[in-house]
C-alpha cells in the first residue's frame, strides 16, 4: 500500500527513526511554550530551510500535505480580521502549520517498516504484563494487507451496482462492505489457526 | 485469540476502507464520508472492548503514517492539526457505542442506534471539538459553531449504524460480537 514516506532520498531518511520522534516530540514542545511571532516565524523558516535542503521536488510534496489545513487558516484569517487582533491569529496559525510540517517532515523521512520497528521495541517491555508484541504486529500486517483487499472488493460491489441500477450509489453499500469484512475476518482466523495459531 | 484479532485488524481495515470509497451518497446526492460510519459500526458490532482496539489500531497506522484518514490524510502532522480531537476520539467513541450495545436490552437496531448516537456523534464531538479549540486558540462555543455543519450527517449516519448492524445481526448473528 501507498504510505506518506517521501519517494525523494534525503539525508534525513538516515538518521534513526526513534531520534527523530524524540526530536519531533522536544520540538513540538518548544514550539507550544513560544509566544512570540518573530520567534515563531525563525521557526518557520528553519522548517521551511529543512524542507528546501531536502530538495524542491521534496518540499513540493511537503507543501501539498499543508493543503488540508487552508480551511482553518481562512477561518482564522476571517476571525482575527473581525476582532483586529492579527498578532495573536498569526501566533496561532503559523504555530499550527509549524507543528503540522515537521510532524509530517518526521513521517515523509520515515519509511513504514522503521516506525513499525519503534513502535515494536517500546512496545516490548509490555511483554512482562502479559501483553504480546507479536500478535500487535500480526494485527498491523493484516491491516495493511485487507485495506486494499477490501477497497477492490468494495470497488467491484460499486461496478456491480452501477451495472444493475440507474439510481446512484448510496449508503446501501455499506451493509455489504461489512459484511465481507466479517466473513473475510473469520476466514483469515481460520487459516491463522490452522497454521498453528498465534 | 486469533478470531479476536482477526476481527480487530479486519474492522480497522473497514474503518479505512469507509473513508477512502469515494461513491457513497446520501439520499439527497450530498456525498458523505463514511469514516465515522466505520467507527461507530467498530463499537455496534465489535463491542466495547474489541471495537475500541481497532479503532486503536486504526489510529496507529494513521500515526505511523498510512494515509488512511478520509481525503488520503496521514502520518503524524493530523496530531498536530485542528482534527486531531476527532481522530484521537474514534477508539473512545467505539468503545462508548459498543458498551451500550452490550448494556441495553433493546432490539439490537434500535441498541445500535443509541450507541452510535452517544458514542459516535455525541463523545466524538465532544473530543473533536476540544481539540478544535485548543489548536485554534478559541472559545469551546466558538470552536463548536465550526463543526456545527457537519452534526446533521453525522446525525444520519448514527441511523444508519443502527440499519446495518440489525442487517449484519441478521445475515450473520454468530459474528456480531456485541450481543454474544
Amino acid at each position: 500500500m501507498l504510505t506518506l514516506t517521501s519517494p525523494f532520498e534525503t539525508p534525513l531518511h538516515r538518521v534513526a527513526a526513534a531520534s527523530k520522534l524524540l526530536g519531533l516530540a522536544a520540538f513540538s514542545i518548544g514550539l507550544f511554550a513560544l509566544q512570540d511571532l518573530w520567534a515563531i516565524i525563525l521557526a518557520g523558516g528553519l522548517a521551511a530551510t529543512v524542507y528546501l535542503a531536502c530538495g524542491l521536488g521534496f518540499a513540493r510534496f511537503g507543501a501539498a500535505m499543508l493543503r488540508p489545513l487552508w480551511p482553518f487558516l481562512t477561518i482564522l484569517t476571517l476571525w482575527h480580521g473581525w476582532t483586529g487582533e492579527w498578532v495573536a491569529g498569526l501566533i496561532i496559525g503559523g504555530k499550527m502549520l509549524v507543528a503540522v510540517a515537521l510532524a509530517n517532515l518526521v513521517t515523509m523521512t520515515t519509511r513504514l517498516e522503521d516506525m513499525i520497528d519503534v513502535v515494536e521495541r517500546a512496545a516490548a517491555p509490555l511483554a512482562r504484563f502479559g501483553a504480546r508484541p507479536k500478535v500487535l504486529a500480526v494485527a498491523i500486517a493484516l491491516v495493511i494487507r485487507f485495506t486494499p483487499v477490501l477497497m477492490d472488493k468494495a470497488g467491484q460491489l460499486g461496478q456491480a451496482w452501477r451495472a444493475r441500477s440507474s439510481r446512484r450509489v448510496n449508503w446501501r453499500i455499506v451493509l455489504p462492505i461489512s459484511l465481507m469484512a466479517l466473513d473475510d475476518a473469520e476466514r483469515v482466523a481460520e487459516a491463522i489457526r490452522a497454521r498453528g495459531g498465534l | 485469540m486469533e478470531k479476536n484479532v482477526t476481527y480487530i485488524a479486519l474492522f480497522a481495515a473497514l474503518i479505512a476502507v469507509l473513508g477512502l470509497v469515494p461513491q457513497i451518497s446520501l439520499a439527497s446526492g450530498v456525498p458523505i464520508t463514511a469514516q465515522s460510519l466505520g467507527v461507530m459500526l467498530c463499537g455496534t458490532v465489535l463491542g466495547a472492548k474489541r471495537g475500541f482496539l481497532a479503532a486503536l489500531l486504526f489510529v496507529g497506522l494513521v500515526a505511523l503514517g498510512l494515509p488512511l484518514l478520509s481525503g488520503g490524510r496521514g502520518g503524524l502532522g493530523v496530531f498536530a492539526s485542528p482534527t486531531v480531537g476527532f481522530v484521537i476520539g474514534f477508539p473512545v467513541a467505539a468503545f462508548v457505542a459498543g458498551f451500550i450495545v452490550e448494556k441495553t436490552r433493546a432490539a439490537i437496531g434500535i441498541a445500535a442506534f443509541g450507541g452510535a448516537l452517544i458514542g459516535g456523534v455525541l463523545v466524538l464531538y465532544v473530543f473533536g471539538i476540544t481539540g478544535m479549540a485548543l489548536i485554534l486558540g478559541k472559545s469551546w462555543p466558538a470552536a463548536s459553531l465550526l463543526v456545527a455543519a457537519y452534526i446533521p450527517g453525522d446525525l444520519i449516519k448514527a441511523g444508519l449504524a443502527g440499519f446495518i448492524t440489525q442487517g449484519l445481526a441478521k445475515l450473520r448473528p454468530e459474528s456480531v460480537l456485541s450481543r454474544l
